[in-house]
């Protein structure tokens, strides 16, 4: 008889050998300037990851097992590596998914999507209207995600996510989201507005009221059956019953975020230098970075609430 | 419009231990200390096998020409622990992490 | 005891024929159904 074992959130605790996944911001140039962009994107940093260095970070992922990347920036497709960067990696056993505003995302792209289950793809959408999306995201940012999303769905691919930053503009429309993703056989997603990047120098205006977090909580109860929430709700909690999820910070324990210079940080959220683990690039690359920093074995002691809890 | 459908029931009538069974060509298998992780590219889903043993069994499937056989032959006899096994496979079987081979 | 995660997540994107799956009931000793995907960063 086995002896007794622990439900698995106790051993993403301790943290993993690897990560499952790891957000990857490929590169810090972007089409757009939202105002809200957490990495405060719109020019390249002439000191990104080159394509060769990408490849090698990605064969260390397979050697790892780590199952899948969330690439994002930035805009990533404008990377003009990028496809051969997302072809290497499911080459080499490592999956994709990535965050676009869909600007790349053309009748062509959207069929080489569809045709595989190793690259998953996600829309950014902060409005169900031009109006309410343009405003935070720039002029004509909406017709692009809708283009693309048109384009997706034409080359058959359902189950896409649409990823919905909630804002004091926008929680007024999460029945009219729920129905643009319905429309296209798409997942919806809300996450949560942070002050990090650019989004801590438009809190002020955006940040959703205390009203709306509770609109928002009574919202997902009802209809957020399908619904995915990102970026920990676990803050709504308060309200209730805690939402479904594994309500754990997994950073530095089952997943962390490489950035288009190679640095690794805990957690997307939290880029600051006491949360910055190593560089890609050092001896022993990414695996040493993940199993030997000191950062990450401070976050996988026992009773550590992880960086969410000493961010 | 996405179709809301009710959750499949959770019986064993989709498993048949006298079948031969593999893991499905999309699942990713990595071990780890307590058992190891499981990754469908297929239906996008994460489990987490809590038995080593277990680990070795799925793995082991597709040299068997029954799931009873590779129970048997991975030293698991005794019929409580088979039940168990059975069923840990019936379960993989309902989120086709196996399915059953020609 | 740490809650166990309940998995709000749907299935397969590509393939018509399947549809959202269900949690497995924590009944099964040996097998967990996880989810990560409200983790920060996780598309």
């Amino acid at each position: 008889m086995t002896t007794a074992v622990l439900p698995l959130v106790e051993h993403f605790a301790q943290g993993l050998d690897a990560p499952i996944c790891l957000t990857w911001e490929l590169t810090y140039a972007c089409n757009l300037a939202c105002a809200h962009c957490l990495s405060s994107s719109g020019r390249r940093d002439p000191r990104e990851l080159s394509t060769a260095e990408a490849k090698g970070v990605i064969d260390e992922l397979e050697r790892m097992q780590v199952f899948y990347v969330n690439i994002g920036g930035g805009e990533p497709t404008v990377r003009p590596d990028f496809w051969e960067l997302v072809d290497y990696a499911t080459a080499h056993k490592v999956g994709v998914k990535f965050s676009t505003n869909g600007i790349k995302i053309d009748k062509v792209a959207a069929a080489r999507l569809a045709a595989s289950d190793y690259v998953d793809v996600q829309i950014s959408l902060d409005g169900a209207t031009a109006e309410v999306n343009d405003y935070v995201r720039g002029k004509g940012s909406f017709d692009t995600a809708v283009r693309a999303m048109e384009n997706l769905a034409e080359a058959g691919f359902t189950g896409f996510k649409i990823s919905v930053v909630c804002t004091r503009q926008n929680i007024g429309q999460l029945d009219a989201f729920k129905a643009i993703a319905d429309r296209y056989q798409a997942q919806l997603r809300l996450t949560r507005l942070r002050p990090s990047g650019r989004g801590a120098d438009v809190w002020d205006e955006l940040h959703p009221t205390a009203v709306q977090q509770r609109e928002l909580y009574d919202w997902l109860v009802l209809n957020g059956e399908n619904v995915l929430t990102g970026d920990s709700f676990f803050h709504l909690a308060a309200f209730g019953e805690s939402l479904p999820g594994l309500n754990l910070c997994g950073a530095g324990r089952v997943v962390c975020l490489i950035d288009p210079v190679g640095d690794v940080y805990a957690c997307p959220f939290a880029i600051h230098e006491s949360f910055l683990a190593g560089n890609v690039r050092s001896p022993g690359g990414f695996a040493t970075v993940w199993r030997e920093s000191e950062l990450f074995a401070e976050l996988r002691q026992p009773q550590s609430g992880g960086a969410c809890a000493c961010c | 419009m996405t179709v809301a459908t009710p959750p499949p029931v959770r019986t064993d009538a989709g498993f048949d231990a006298a079948l031969p069974y593999t893991l499905h060509p999309a699942v990713e298998v990595r071990p780890e200390p307590f058992g190891a992780l499981l990754y469908s590219f297929k239906t996008r889903r994460l489990s987490f096998l809590k038995d080593p043993l277990l680990v070795t069994l799925v793995r082991s499937l597709d040299q068997h020409p029954s799931a009873a056989e590779a129970c048997r032959a991975a030293g698991i006899i005794e019929p409580e622990r088979l039940t168990m096994f059975v069923r840990a496979l019936a379960t993989l079987a309902s989120t086709e992490t196996i399915v059953q081979r020609q | 005891m740490p809650e166990i995660a309940t998995d709000e997540q749907v299935a397969t994107v590509t393939s018509p024929e399947t549809t959202p799956e269900a949690p497995l009931e924590i009944t099964d000793l040996l097998v967990e159904d996880v989810s990560i995907d409200g983790m920060c960063g996780v598309y």
